[in-house]
């Protein structure tokens, strides 16, 4: 038995200390809650008012914001833009040939792009613009250098500008500081791009609060079905020596 | 006589159905001292049938064309009733499939099931464990991830090193110069219908075999020496059904406690079933900064580059990684031992079979990981250990000091 364990904590320790090896970028924590359906919402908003110009997200329907507490009047009349039907997928008007001259890269499709970035990733790379001049753009970005995407959300947070520190003879930033302020308050920022990525989070999987509900149920069935096999097999088993 | 008998007695006169019965369940003697690794066998079973059960579902609604696969995965997730559960069982059953495996290969070590009379048992299975590494590396590719595609490209690549016919041999693989959707569309149908038969095939040969001589046990010692006289039912045995049915019935149960917790909570397990990077539609012009296999390969992989290349070519790692595998076809050769299970080993078997798992382990921790020099020092002991574990088994299992085996099954 003493083998077993040992050999089951390897198991489960190498992924920890795979995990441990990447990551060199400092993430900001996303505050990510999908049970907060006004975060989802207003998130919902900022995304078709803010991303969907440029990016799609082809994997999404329109009505499928009715799992977040949405009616299909009020998706129609609110944040439907540039669809005819509740029923069509996110996509974008804008042709990728035309993205990929106007950007260098075409605008990636956001259906499952908190999956591939994941969310601390995206809280951080949306707070993360700053103005630079030798870009093509005039901004760049903390977590991604060279980023081919402008500032969409610049009339909201402001202009920020680095400040930096040196370390190991390098350059690096240190922190981003306010230069010109924007509509918002930083801090009501910040909240704003919360609820984008809490909105991206649900819009990653969306059956994922389902998920979640219907393990429970699972694994209480399971737990009693399993108390029921175990006397079972006692019972099959009492003249067994 | 009822009329249930009656039909039983139609079908017997024309197909061996009760015979049947009696030879692989309700008269089929298995020792009576199984322990915790015994589950494996038929949890292994279980895999197969989820993922054969979920596989056809998902190819109902799957379409195995580069312009669509990885849109159709998300349509599956998002669209089709119920998708994502079955997704998500495939998946989670795929990395399963490999625990349960393994677990089952540790236990044929631990108590030499590989032995004589068993070796071809031994041989069908290693044969499902090569078929199982074919079927799970062509069936990540389906979701046309940025992994699934520089995943094979390195894997198919690997075919290139092989000198003389290996350039021609790697585009005769994929169908095209690069991965492209001509591979995708042969990967597809070897997923789902020339593997999954070949791996049906073997797993009915590996039982037949396994029921022809019987199951080995914890002592590794032969139930069949001892049997009742009256009878001829082997003293240690008991009746597979309903013994070992409903003790099986409490290992499913578990085991699906433990499934179902990933399914429902954690189906990404960290980005180790699910990769992140292969949320990213599969790019051919874009090489994702590291590229590692999935967790279930990187042991070999991390043989495969520890091996210095020869004259720039990468031919030695590759041969190194397939012999890693055969060199599994001869254990029942190598093994000189008096006694077949660990219990009755002496200490020398006892420290090559955990240097060998903490081996094991280790190269798949390393194969994870970008190779750096430490790393691949690592990587290099850690493959010279592998291989010694079997080369010197002739010599170490012939003068290991071994205890007397029971007359009988202990508890």
């Amino acid at each position: 038995m003493k083998r077993l364990k040992n050999f089951l904590f390897l198991l489960a320790a190498a992924p920890v200390a795979a995990f441990a090896a990447g990551a060199s970028v400092h993430l900001d924590k996303a505050p990510v809650n999908l049970a907060d359906q006004d975060s989802l919402q207003r998130g919902a908003r900022v995304f078709v008012n803010y991303c969907l110009n440029c990016h799609g997200a082809g994997a999404m329907r329109y009505s499928r914001m009715q799992d977040i507490g949405l009616t299909e009047g009020q998706i129609k009349d609110n944040l439907m833009f540039a669809a005819e039907k509740p029923g069509e997928p996110m996509n974008v008007a804008m042709a990728s040939t035309d993205a990929k001259a106007w950007f260098g890269a075409a605008p990636p499709d956001l259906s499952v792009i908190s999956r591939a970035r994941g969310a601390d990733w995206l809280y951080t790379y949306l707070r993360g613009f700053y103005r630079d001049g030798s870009t093509v753009t005039g901004w760049n970005n903390t977590v991604f250098d060279k980023v081919g995407m402008p500032h969409v959300m610049s009339d909201l947070q402001g202009e920020m500008a680095p400040r930096f520190k040196t370390e190991g003879g390098h350059q690096v930033i240190e922190r981003l500081e306010l230069v010109k302020p924007g509509s918002m308050a930083l801090a009501e920022y910040d909240a704003m791009v919360g609820d984008l990525v809490n909105y991206l989070v649900w819009m990653g999987e969306p059956a994922q609060i389902q998920r979640k509900q219907l393990g429970i149920i699972v694994l209480i069935f399971l737990s009693v079905f399993f108390v029921v096999a175990y006397y079972l097999k006692k019972e099959f088993w009492k003249d067994i020596h | 006589m009822s009329a249930l008998q009656k039909m039983m007695g139609w079908i017997d006169d024309r197909f061996p159905l009760t015979s049947t019965y009696k030879a692989h369940l309700s008269e089929y003697y298995a020792p009576k001292n199984f322990n915790f690794w015994y589950f494996f066998g038929s949890l292994a079973m279980l895999v197969l049938v989820i993922q054969i059960v979920t596989g056809i579902f998902l190819a109902m609604h799957y379409k195995p064309d580069a312009a669509l696969a990885f849109m159709s995965v998300e349509y599956i997730m998002r669209d089709v009733e119920w998708g994502w559960l079955i997704r998500y069982m495939h998946s989670t059953g795929a990395a399963m499939f490999f625990i349960v495996v393994y677990l089952h290969m540790f236990r044929g070590l631990m108590y030499g099931s590989y032995r004589k009379p068993r070796e071809l048992i031994w041989i069908f299975g290693v044969l499902i464990y090569l078929v199982l590494m074919a079927e799970a590396f062509v069936g990540y590719m389906l979701p046309w991830g940025q992994m699934s595609y520089w995943g094979a490209q390195v894997i198919v690549n690997l075919f290139a090193a092989v000198p003389f016919i290996g350039e021609d041999l790697s585009i005769w693989i994929r169908g095209d110069y690069v991965i492209s959707d001509a591979t995708l569309n042969r990967f597809f149908a070897f997923h789902v219908i020339a593997l999954p038969l070949v791996l049906l095939a073997l797993v009915v040969v590996h039982l037949v075999a396994l029921h022809e001589v019987g199951s080995n046990n914890p002592d590794g010692i032969e139930i069949k020496k001892n049997k009742d006289p009256v009878t001829h039912i082997p003293l240690d045995g008991i009746p597979f059904h309903p013994y070992y049915t409903v003790k099986d019935i409490v290992g499913v149960i578990v085991f699906l406690m433990v499934f179902s917790a990933i399914v429902f909570f954690a189906p990404e397990m960290g980005g180790y079933f699910l990769e992140q990077a292969n949320f990213v539609p599969a790019n051919p012009l874009q090489t994702p900064q590291h590229i590692a296999p999935l967790w279930y390969f990187t042991p070999f992989y991390a043989i495969l580059r520890a091996v210095p290349p020869l004259f720039g070519s990468q031919f030695p790692g590759v041969v190194a990684m397939g012999m890693s595998i055969v060199v599994l076809f001869f254990l029942p050769w190598l093994d000189r031992s008096k006694v077949k299970s660990i219990r009755y080993r002496g200490p020398i078997y006892k420290i090559m079979l955990a240097l060998f798992v903490v081996s094991f382990i280790g190269l798949g921790y390393l194969g994870l990981l970008p190779a750096t020099p430490v790393a691949t020092i690592f990587a290099q002991v850690f493959s010279v250990i592998y291989f010694l574990f079997f080369l010197l088994m002739p010599w170490y299992t012939s003068i290991d000091k071994t205890k007397p085996e029971p007359e009988r099954v202990t508890g």
